[in-house]
């Protein structure tokens, strides 16, 4: 897709900055969607309809139309806060989680930066949003947001490492960090998907990389730095309008990249899971998003049947019990991977 | 304060030397989970409550004041209601039965089952309410929703028969405002046979599942000895153990009649006395109450509802205190009469006032999290704390 740009437009500087626009095409439609679905989603598990009316069918414009109120909403920032701060985190926010799609293969002819650290990079771009949480936290002053704000820290930092263990794993099995690469390698029926390869140890990782996932983009049961019964929004409580928008609209993002992450990692990412039918670059397309939404599902799934751990528990959680296994799993597949060569 | 309170419980990480200062943090009036405008001054270290401190009043109504500058006694019912406003007609069931006390005046039958049929209806939707909101504070969202369902049900029964959905204005002072409408029985029939599998379905999303056990067992533990030296009542108090239920212990109204248990706390999960006992208590005492229904309906005699009401309200000098079991305690009713068609003086008992002293002894040492736990599992409707 560069290539051809490069060749239409004779300028790489414009081609560049083109193609930075090219995953807002999907993430700000997918906020929308992604809103209106949970909304729908949890509406009817709880016996509801959710919205019926803005737009006709289903409400489906209704998402669209709390943007539209958002953006006309006075901007206030509190007189107690740290003016800067304030006005920086949610783009800090923003940009720390939108610049991950920047690596995520969305489809064999589109990646927007094939680098070959691909995996390296989005693990740790994306740990920038936690610098934005603190500081929205922090400069808004506020005894509930700060608090927010440190255990969302605290639960960032632990749970990265499960993380990184799992994706250790594959990396280990790929031999590479290129996220095409770790998709060309899974090519073929859906048994050759990672999920499946040195069984069981990446499937116990692959589950690992979910929960900790999880974690990292505050869902339920994990939800604990915006738990709306105990610090009432967490660290957005003196966010309104836009602002707010903003880092609402960064965590739905945040929700894709990581399952884009997983798709890629185990579900053989924009692979058809049944060989050569429906391959190709645009049914390539299908698959990925297919997939990712899968898991979007499961996560709206989860949040709206489970309650929340406490902070103490989540920490268990994450040191006591996805650590070891993790470790367990990168040394069983260290050892099969020797064994195996 | 007692020296009986519960122990801090020691924390990871929170060691002497990491010691610094604490923060004082206020929780309410506007808050998602305190159930009403109630503030609670946490003092905190770190995420571990090293004090609570409840502010009350932001609800009073001086309904105690209002009742002896009422024209008559009728009047105080409908105001009644407004106290615990989850489960109305409780709060009528009380004050009905202190006055025909007061006046000597015997009910008729029917009346007096129409009233348990109606009080017991009360319980289960004032617990429904207890359960639902407790799963939104752990974090549970669709257990409210569930619960609300279920709720809607009973109310649409309350509805049929009185009118009204949610302050009922329905036991007057010698009788009922209505008796209930045809086909009632059956209704009442089918949503207890409907309500039984719906606790079926409560219990396997959210009293059993792992995460909910985690969060609540072991939380907020009120020994017996203490729960009593605190004076609490109703499943609070059964929740630690302890079996007293004025239904049973001092019966008034036909509740001798019915056959059914008192559940108490266990320690299940747990410890006895902590967060999930006094939640399985509720959800048992759902369970005793579709019984005692099914056996009032199966009883209702027949009869007039309104022979007993008397024209002209004027009580002889003296005084009555009569107490209920409501779904949140024992509420008491302390009227005195000077002889004149206004209360001279009406003193409630309030169980959610007593249920919530107890709440600093339950929560030292408990994290930011565990409050809101103990807080719901007390259950508490701000309209009765402050009245």
């Amino acid at each position: 897709m560069k290539e051809f740009l490069i060749d239409l437009l004779h300028n790489e500087a414009l081609v560049y900055t083109l193609m930075a626009f090219v995953p807002l095409v999907w993430v700000v439609p997918f906020a929308l969607f992604a809103v209106w679905w949970e909304r729908k989603i949890s509406a009817h598990m709880q016996d509801r309809l959710g919205p019926m009316r803005t737009g006709g069918y289903h409400g489906w414009a209704q998402t669209v139309a709390d943007i539209l109120k958002l953006i006309q909403k006075e901007d206030i920032i509190p007189s107690a806060a740290d003016r800067k701060l304030f006005i920086l985190a949610p783009y800090l926010v923003f940009a720390g989680s939108y610049a991950a799609y920047a690596a995520i293969p969305f489809s064999a002819a589109y990646v927007g930066s094939g680098i070959n650290i691909g995996l390296f990079y989005v693990i740790s771009i994306s740990s920038i949003v936690v610098v934005g949480l603190l500081m929205a936290g922090w400069a808004s002053n506020n005894k509930w947001s700060m608090f927010g704000a440190l255990r969302s820290a605290a639960q960032i930092v632990s749970y990265e490492i499960p993380v990184a263990l799992a994706i250790l794993a594959v990396v280990m099995v790929a031999g590479t960090f290129d996220l095409q690469e770790i998709n060309r390698l899974q090519t073929g029926w859906f048994w050759n998907w990672f999920l499946f390869q040195k069984f069981p140890f990446l499937f116990v990782g692959s589950i690992i990389y979910f929960v900790a996932s999880l974690a990292e983009v505050n869902r339920t049961p994990f939800d604990i730095p915006e738990a709306e019964s105990e610090l009432v929004a967490g660290y957005h409580t003196e966010y309104g309008g836009m602002r707010f928008a903003l880092l609402f609209l960064s965590e739905y993002a945040n929700m894709f990249a990581v399952s884009a992450i997983a798709t890629t990692l185990f579900l053989g990412g924009w692979n058809s899971p049944f060989g050569e039918f429906l391959s190709g670059p645009f049914w390539g397309l299908f698959w990925f998003l297919g997939k990712g939404m899968m898991f979007i599902f499961v996560q709206m799934w989860l949040r709206w049947t489970l309650p929340r751990l406490r902070v103490d528990q989540l920490m268990y959680v994450g040191w006591k019990v996805l650590i070891p296994f993790a470790f367990a799993v990168v040394i069983g597949v260290g050892f099969w991977v020797m064994a195996v060569r | 304060m007692e020296e009986t309170m519960t122990q801090p419980r020691q924390v990871a990480g929170f060691g002497r030397d990491l010691k610094s200062e604490e923060m004082v943090i206020s929780m309410g009036p506007q808050h998602p989970s305190t159930h009403g405008v109630l503030r609670l001054e946490l003092v905190v270290d770190g995420e571990v409550v090293v004090d609570v401190i409840p502010h009350i009043g932001y609800l009073h109504r001086c309904f105690e004041k209002h009742c002896e500058h009422m024209t008559n006694y009728q009047q105080v019912i409908p105001y009644a209601d407004r106290m615990d406003y989850v489960a109305a007609m409780s709060n009528e069931f009380g004050y009905v039965v202190a006055c025909e006390k007061l006046l000597k005046i015997k009910v008729p039958e029917r009346v007096e089952y129409i009233r348990v049929i109606m009080a017991e209806f009360s319980r289960i939707v004032s617990h429904l309410i207890a359960i639902g909101t407790y799963g939104m504070d752990i974090g549970a969202f669709t257990p409210f929703l569930y619960c609300m369902r279920d709720r809607e049900r009973v109310l649409d029964i309350f509805e049929q028969t009185c009118g009204a959905r949610l302050l009922y204005n329905y036991m007057w002072i010698g009788g009922l405002s209505h008796d209930v409408p045809a086909g009632f029985t059956e209704k009442v029939k089918d949503f207890c046979r409907y309500f039984r599998s719906k606790i079926k379905e409560l219990n396997d999303l959210l009293s059993y599942n792992k995460i909910f056990i985690k969060r609540t067992a072991n939380v907020g533990v009120l020994p017996a000895a203490v729960a009593l030296n605190y004076a609490v009542s109703g499943p609070v108090l059964r929740g630690s153990g302890v079996k007293w239920d004025l239904r049973k212990n001092d019966p008034y109204s036909v509740y001798d009649r019915f056959d059914f248990e008192i559940p108490v706390g266990q320690g299940l999960k747990g410890t006895v006395g902590d967060c999930w006992d006094r939640y399985m208590v509720r959800i048992h005492e759902m369970e005793q109450s579709v019984n005692i229904i099914e056996q009032a309906v199966d009883g209702l005699p027949a009869g007039d509802i309104a022979s007993a009401i008397p024209k002209r309200i004027r009580p002889d000098a003296g005084d009555v205190y009569v107490r209920t079991e409501t779904p949140k305690g024992e509420l008491g009713y302390y009227i005195v009469s000077d002889g004149t068609a206004t209360p001279f003086r009406v003193k409630v008992k309030s169980p959610c006032f007593v249920n919530l002293s107890a709440l600093p002894a339950m929560s030292r040492g408990a994290m930011i999290a565990d409050i809101v736990a103990i807080l719901g599992s007390i259950d508490i409707v701000l309209g009765e704390v402050d009245r």
